[in-house]
């Protein structure tokens, strides 16, 4: 039973002992052969104030207010309907009477009493179990919408409380988790509305713990059970999913209350408050430890936290608990509850999602001792918005965050056997690196930009931001216009039909080495990246001037996009073409302003390797090089026969000129 | 058509007072100082030629990029090279104004000009000049008694006029393609870029093996021969080198004409240097085609 249905089967409950009370009458009235005692005939002797009766070795009060009884909701039934063993029996009858049977009439409530943990307490002789009348009253129970009645809702704390009161029997002798409940709850934001304000509608333990079926927390079908807490809160608080929405996503909660945090982890049983975190395991309890610095775990770790920068942090609304969820206040040291890491998915949800799929989460799954948790990148109790400029997660920060793992020889880098090497390096010179770093754009890419914050997959994973396949979204959520002109390029899958792998931004840009388009370096290895895939055409290239000057290695001359475009690269044969008999002339005149249509016809690819392409060019090549083959050759043999006997006439034109001079001076 | 005819008096050098410097000390000369400027002229822009170009035509050697960024990029290469251009051009067109000033002061006419024995144009002797050589390389007869100029040398010269007119042609469709495309279909500029460059190979190729074997390293002129700058050789060995010239000044007694005084010996090491450097350049020219085309040709 719960509280809200309470009161309302409460009347059925009447409804139907009225009835049953109706029939019992009737049964009893055609059965006029039987023994009937009225209550007058009970009440000759239970009415006597001084009757007493021994019971268990002890002498009680039998007496029976019998206008109290009168007065009683009960006033209308006799005494044998209760006490059924006495309705057969002689008067006086025997001392050993049976407790009243209320399950005669209370079905219902005595099943639910008997599983609850009430009744199985009773049912093993606990003396300190309550039964019906410990808590409803024997003869005087009254109306329970009456106030006088002792379960009225404004009484239950304290009737509970008779037995679950600090120092009580029960609170001291039997193992109940809770403690100074009745203080808590009367202090708390529901005690206060009930015992202070007079709020019947507030909620009391039975609208809790339900007022028959009380079962510890550990039971499954306790209404406190973990699984069972947000459906029991959500009788009155119908609509708190709306305001955790974060956390609970709808029925989230219900769902999954093995991770997520149920209500009773942030507003402690007993003590719900308003501003609930003060009472509850407040950070203050945790900082009496925490907050010195000379704390130390049993392994040597520092356990100190640091509460102005914990004050500083983005999560400074939110109180060690929330996030230490495991802490148990109803533990001496409420803190040695806490046996497993922050999951700090059970607020940020998506995230943990994303995280655990991804490369980062599934090696820490695995328990490798390089992988980065969330603590890694976002800190601990300092942990700040990525908007905020020393946040280790600002845009311009994380570089140097990624570079922790990722740096040549760092971790990262060692396990990485992918052709990309010396990334933050070349990150940093690159024109996002630069953008970034040195012009101090927040807008420009950063590594997160491309490959996701939390989602960090290698490019091999098809889900993976870098993954071919996505390449060009993930650029494109940036370069969103180039993104549209490739799409509908000769490079795009969805215009060439092809087996062979079209290229995607990262062919022709790379990854982090990326540059201005401008830069010479750039402009002279598209050439070479272009060349990859049209081999041939770019020899071709490399026989012509542009091709020429290009590989001398400079930038001021044509390459293969100053002509095709880059993006929006179309077949000669689409009259939107660059190269297209229409744009053609426009083409040339980006450079060669005089240009005509004659000019245009320059072969810009021509070889003279092509006899049947470039005829003219092939013949004019073997021309010259017969030319120069003949002139060598007939050049060569002349040489040839000149040199010995050129070194025979050495001599003989020193022996001439010797003799001449010996000549003249005779 | 180089004809030395030409008063010897117009030159810089004086005739020597014979009865003053003995004549055996006197030297022939046999270039006018123009005909010297000029041919210096002709190396330093053939050779800047030679280099500026083949940065492009090898292109694909680390030389030609080490070249092209010595002289300061394929742009500032590319000003030179029309520079030195316009430098051969000039050098040309110079001869000819000189050879008709020439053709004036002598009175002669345009076939006496051509026609003369000591014109360069191919003449009976240098068919008969031929043949003999052949037979003296194979040890068949005596050297032939050349004249003025020999064959090769005749040679040498009408290659300058056929390499002027087609590399200076198509140098110019390369350097006004816009212009020359007006009147030329664009793959024009395809072919000429084959035949300037093919063109330019031969006449490099030529220039630094052969002309550089026929005049220079040759046995008897190894290292190298310095008349072109000095314009002087030794009497006796003109002599023998050219004994049909000789016999023919000696005969009209005009050999005096052509004697001068030698140069002092640090004009003498200065054309060395400038020989060895111009040399130097031109074999380096000629090991990187052989590098280029042979070993880094892709």
């Amino acid at each position: 039973m719960n509280y809200r249905s309470y009161g309302m089967l409460n009347k059925e409950t009447i409804i139907s002992s009225f009835s049953k009370l109706l029939l019992f009458s009737f049964l009893i009235l055609s059965g006029s052969d039987a023994i009937a005692q009225s209550n007058d005939d009970c009440l000759t002797c239970h009415g006597d104030n001084t009757l007493t009766a021994k019971k268990n070795g002890k002498t009680i009060s039998v007496y029976v207010n019998s206008k109290e009884l009168k007065a009683s909701v009960h006033g209308d039934v006799q005494c044998v309907d209760c006490h059924v063993d006495l309705a057969k029996s002689d008067f006086p009858h025997k001392t050993n009477v049976a407790p009243a049977q209320c399950g005669a009439c209370h079905d219902d409530e005595q099943t639910q009493y008997a599983q609850g943990i009430h009744g199985k307490r009773i049912a093993k002789g606990d003396p300190l179990a309550p039964r019906c009348q410990t808590c409803h009253g024997s003869h005087n129970i009254t109306d329970i919408k009456s106030q006088s009645s002792a379960v009225a809702p404004i009484k239950i704390p304290f009737l509970c409380g008779s037995c679950h009161r600090e120092g009580a029997p029960v609170q001291v002798q039997r193992k109940i988790p809770e403690s100074h409940i009745l203080e808590n709850y009367s202090e708390s934001l529901h005690g206060v509305a009930l015992l202070q304000k007079g709020l019947a509608v507030a909620p009391n333990c039975a609208s809790c713990h339900s007022p028959h079926k009380i079962l510890p927390p550990s039971d499954p079908q306790s209404t406190i059970a973990r699984q069972n807490i947000a459906a029991t809160c959500t009788k009155c608080h119908a609509e708190i999913e709306t305001v955790h929405r974060k956390i609970i996503k709808g029925k989230l909660w219900e769902k999954t209350p093995h991770v997520l945090p149920v209500c009773i982890d942030c507003h402690p049983p007993h003590k719900i408050q308003k501003v609930l975190y003060e009472q509850s395991v407040a950070n203050q309890d945790c900082l009496n430890c925490h907050g010195r610095t000379n704390l130390k775990s049993k392994d040597g770790r520092s356990m100190f936290v640091d509460v102005v920068q914990l004050q500083n942090s983005i999560h400074s609304q939110v109180s060690c608990s929330q996030c230490h969820n495991t802490v148990n206040p109803s533990l001496e040291r409420p803190c040695t509850g806490i046996t497993s890491k922050v999951d700090c998915s059970i607020c940020h949800a998506q995230e943990g999602d994303q995280f655990s799929s991804s490369i980062h989460g599934q090696l820490l799954a695995k328990n490798d001792p390089n992988a980065p948790s969330c603590e890694e990148c976002h800190g601990s109790h300092h942990v700040l918005s990525h908007t905020n400029p020393v946040s280790p997660t600002f845009h311009t920060n994380i570089p140097s965050l990624c570079a922790k793992c990722h740096r040549e020889g760092e971790p990262a880098a060692v396990r990485y056997t992918g052709k990309e090497h010396d990334i933050i390096h070349n990150y940093v010179e690159s024109i996002h690196g630069k953008g970034l770093l040195k012009s101090g754009l927040t807008v420009t890419a950063t590594c997160t930009d491309c490959h996701t914050a939390h989602h960090e997959l290698p490019h091999t994973d098809p889900t993976s931001s870098v993954n071919r396949k996505n390449i060009a979204a993930t650029c494109g959520r940036c370069h969103y216009g180039i993104e549209k002109q490739l799409e509908n390029s000769v490079h795009s899958p969805t215009v060439t039909k092809t087996d062979k792998k079209l290229p995607v931004c990262n062919d022709c840009h790379s990854a982090h080495q990326i540059s201005r388009t401008d830069a010479a370096g750039f402009r002279l290895s598209i050439m070479t990246i272009c060349g990859n895939c049209h081999t041939k055409y770019a020899e071709s290239y490399f026989d012509t001037y542009h091709g020429q000057v290009s590989r001398l290695g400079y930038a001021k001359t044509a390459k293969c996009w100053d002509c095709h475009g880059s993006h929006d690269i179309l077949p000669v044969e689409n009259p939107d073409s660059h190269l297209s008999f229409q744009n053609k002339v426009q083409t040339c005149k980006k450079c060669h302003e005089g240009a005509t249509r004659q000019f245009a016809g320059y072969f810009t690819h021509a070889t003279h390797h092509e006899p049947v392409k470039y005829p003219i060019m092939f013949w004019t090549f073997w021309g010259m090089t017969g030319l120069l083959v003949g002139t060598f050759f007939i050049a060569g043999v002349h040489t040839l026969l000149w040199l010995p006997r050129s070194i025979q006439y050495r001599k003989e034109l020193k022996k001439k000129l010797s003799q001449g001079d010996e000549d003249s001076e005779s | 058509m180089e004809d030395k005819e030409e008063k010897i008096l117009e030159t810089e050098e004086r005739p020597v007072e014979l009865h003053t410097i003995k004549k055996e000390k006197l030297q022939f000369q046999r270039f006018t100082r123009l005909n010297r400027v000029l041919h210096i002229l002709m190396i330093v822009s053939f050779i800047s030629l030679a280099l500026t170009g083949m940065t492009l035509k090898f292109s694909y050697t680390g030389w030609a990029v080490f070249l092209s960024h010595l002289l300061g990029g394929f742009e500032s290469a590319g000003y030179i090279h029309r520079f030195f251009a316009f430098v051969m051009v000039s050098v040309f067109i110079t001869h000819l104004i000189d050879l008709f000033k020439m053709k004036r002061r002598e009175k002669k006419t345009l076939r006496q000009l051509i026609f003369s024995p000591d014109s360069m144009m191919f003449n009976k002797k240098d068919v008969k000049d031929i043949i003999g050589t052949l037979k003296w390389f194979i040890g068949m007869g005596e050297r032939p008694h050349y004249g003025r100029w020999t064959y090769w040398e005749k040679f040498d010269y009408f290659a300058v006029f056929w390499g002027i007119f087609v590399i200076g042609s198509t140098g110019l469709t390369l350097w006004f393609p816009e212009t020359m495309t007006s009147i030329l279909p664009g793959w024009f500029i395809n072919v000429a870029t084959i035949i300037h460059s093919d063109e330019a190979l031969l006449a490099t190729g030529f220039i630094f093996t052969v002309h550089f074997f026929n005049t220079h390293l040759r046995p008897e002129k190894f290292p190298m021969d310095i008349v072109i700058f000095s314009g002087r050789t030794s009497l006796a060995e003109y002599k023998i080198d050219r004994p049909a010239e000789y016999k023919e000044l000696l005969d009209s007694g005009r050999l005096e004409d052509f004697l001068v005084e030698p140069y002092p010996p640090i004009v003498i090491r200065a054309i060395k240097v400038f020989g060895w450097i111009a040399l130097s350049l031109g074999f380096s020219i000629i090991v990187w085609i052989i590098y280029a085309m042979i070993f880094a040709y892709r």
